[in-house]
């Protein structure tokens, strides 16, 4: 009887082994075929969305490849290590694109990018992800209204502190009736980006990477666009 | 398989044992994401093509898998399914991959794939478990579209809003303004929207099937007049 029974078990043990291998090795085929396509298709993803902020025009080099990578830093409201990545002109910094996140959504973390020319103007600003009230607070994603371009050009110097808020408190920001919390985290982060951004310029576009830095490299980032 | 049972599985899989409508099952998918046309039918679409895998697998294998390890061998099965139908859409679909998010790997565990395994296809032909997989699968996604077209009206005065996220540009014509000037209506985006508008469409169908039952009863009772 015991015997039966371990047999049995035995049995069930060596179908499901059967199966688990054969599963495996269809995903492990379907993964090969379709890795290559799926890291093309997310490179191209994450150009067209810089390329939306940072026109190709501003730049000959290769912005996706000339990329630097730096700690978390309060001013980008990072946790751990981002990319930048930096468009050069003629040899001459030109436009960077910051990852930056602002951690005070009305559904936590709005994770942006944004685009800075060397000039300290505002390239463009995108979300890459939220989780902010779909149809209220969701106008900050690009797909859903034009809202977040009016970014577009601001700097420090255009847009003193006190004028750097939505209309409803005081500022020069336009905002959609319904949601003020998810604006404020942007407006906030953007401001606090161009802040870093001002102090780190030199240091960001420079060749050789400064204590801070790290060179990129091959290396991939967990949470990186 | 003949053509009643053929047409049986079918009206099953629309009607008489509606995944959402009678059978309750995989309820998570359908009250998170359809708060629109597109993000209803795209979802709908994945987890029919899902099913009818699923089905045809299930009982392709059903006679070599021992009756103790047949759940975990389901689940493993649904699961590989699932991961190969979310490569095959990352890499060739992009964009409905990105409208569809975490929701496509949660397929996986939308109970209604494993209970037709388990309740159909492991007592049927491939054939017959193929079509009863499209049908219960069809007929999911014909509530949730329905149920993401009413919640769209309501929630932003607008039908078929975000087409062109999934099949391009071309389909921005498409989006049809029901309610000009809407200033929205959050509850019906939220989930208890959901919850509300599966209700009413629920009441719906019993409503239908109350009629057609009183309707069939009274003219059984009038020929039964007649022929007295």
């Amino acid at each position: 009887m015991r015997r039966t029974m371990a047999k049995a078990a035995f049995h069930t043990a060596l179908n499901l082994l059967f199966f688990a291998v054969i599963g495996t090795g269809l995903l492990a085929l379907t993964y090969k075929m379709t890795h290559d396509t799926i890291a093309i298709s997310e490179e191209n993803e994450k150009l067209k969305l810089i390329s939306q902020i940072a026109p190709t025009y501003t730049y000959d080099n290769k912005i996706m490849q000339d990329t630097v990578r730096v700690a978390a830093d309060e001013l980008l409201g990072t946790d751990e290590a981002t990319i930048i990545y930096r468009g050069r002109m003629h040899g001459k910094a030109s436009i960077a694109v910051l990852q930056a996140v602002a951690p005070d959504g009305y559904g936590g973390k709005i994770i942006l990018i944004i685009a800075i020319h060397a000039n300290e103007k505002i390239g463009g600003v995108r979300v890459v992800s939220h989780k902010e009230t779909p149809g209220l607070g969701d106008y900050i994603e690009i797909a859903k209204d034009g809202w977040i371009d009016i970014f577009k050009g601001a700097s420090l110097q255009s847009i003193i502190e006190k004028d750097w808020k939505v209309r409803k408190d005081g500022g020069t920001f336009e905002y959609r009736a319904g949601a003020t919390i998810t604006p404020r985290a942007v407006l906030k982060a953007v401001r606090k980006v161009l802040q870093y951004f001002a102090l780190h310029q030199e240091e960001l576009f420079a060749e050789v990477p400064l204590a801070f830095l790290e060179k990129a490299g091959q290396a991939k980032i967990k949470g990186a666009i | 398989m003949t053509s009643q049972e053929m047409k049986e599985i079918i009206q099953n899989g629309f009607w008489t044992q509606n995944t959402g409508l009678v059978q309750l099952l995989g309820l998570c998918p359908l009250l998170a994401i359809s708060n629109s046309v597109v993000n209803a039918l795209s979802l709908g679409l994945a987890t029919t093509l899902v099913m009818t895998l699923s089905g045809g697998t299930v009982a392709a294998i059903r006679e070599i898998i021992p009756n103790e390890a047949r759940i975990p061998v389901y689940v493993l099965l649904i699961a590989v399914l699932v991961t190969i139908v979310q490569l095959l859409i990352n890499a060739y679909a992009y964009p409905l991959y990105v409208v569809l998010g975490v929701f496509l790997p949660l397929i996986t565990t939308n109970c209604i794939v494993l209970a037709r395994a388990e309740a159909f296809a492991s007592q049927n032909g491939i054939r017959a478990s193929v079509l009863d997989g499209l049908a219960m699968g069809m007929g999911l996604t014909a509530v949730l579209t329905l149920l993401g077209g009413i919640r769209e009206i309501f929630g932003h005065g607008t039908l078929l809003s975000g087409f062109d996220l999934v099949f391009g540009d071309a389909a921005k014509s498409l989006v049809i303004t029901v309610i000009p000037n809407y200033h929205g209506f959050l509850i019906a985006v939220l989930p208890p929207g959901a919850f509300i508008a599966l209700g009413l469409l629920i009441a719906f169908k019993n409503w239908v099937n109350l009629r057609t039952e009183k309707r069939v009863r009274t003219k059984a009772m009038q020929s039964a007049m007649q022929a007295v």
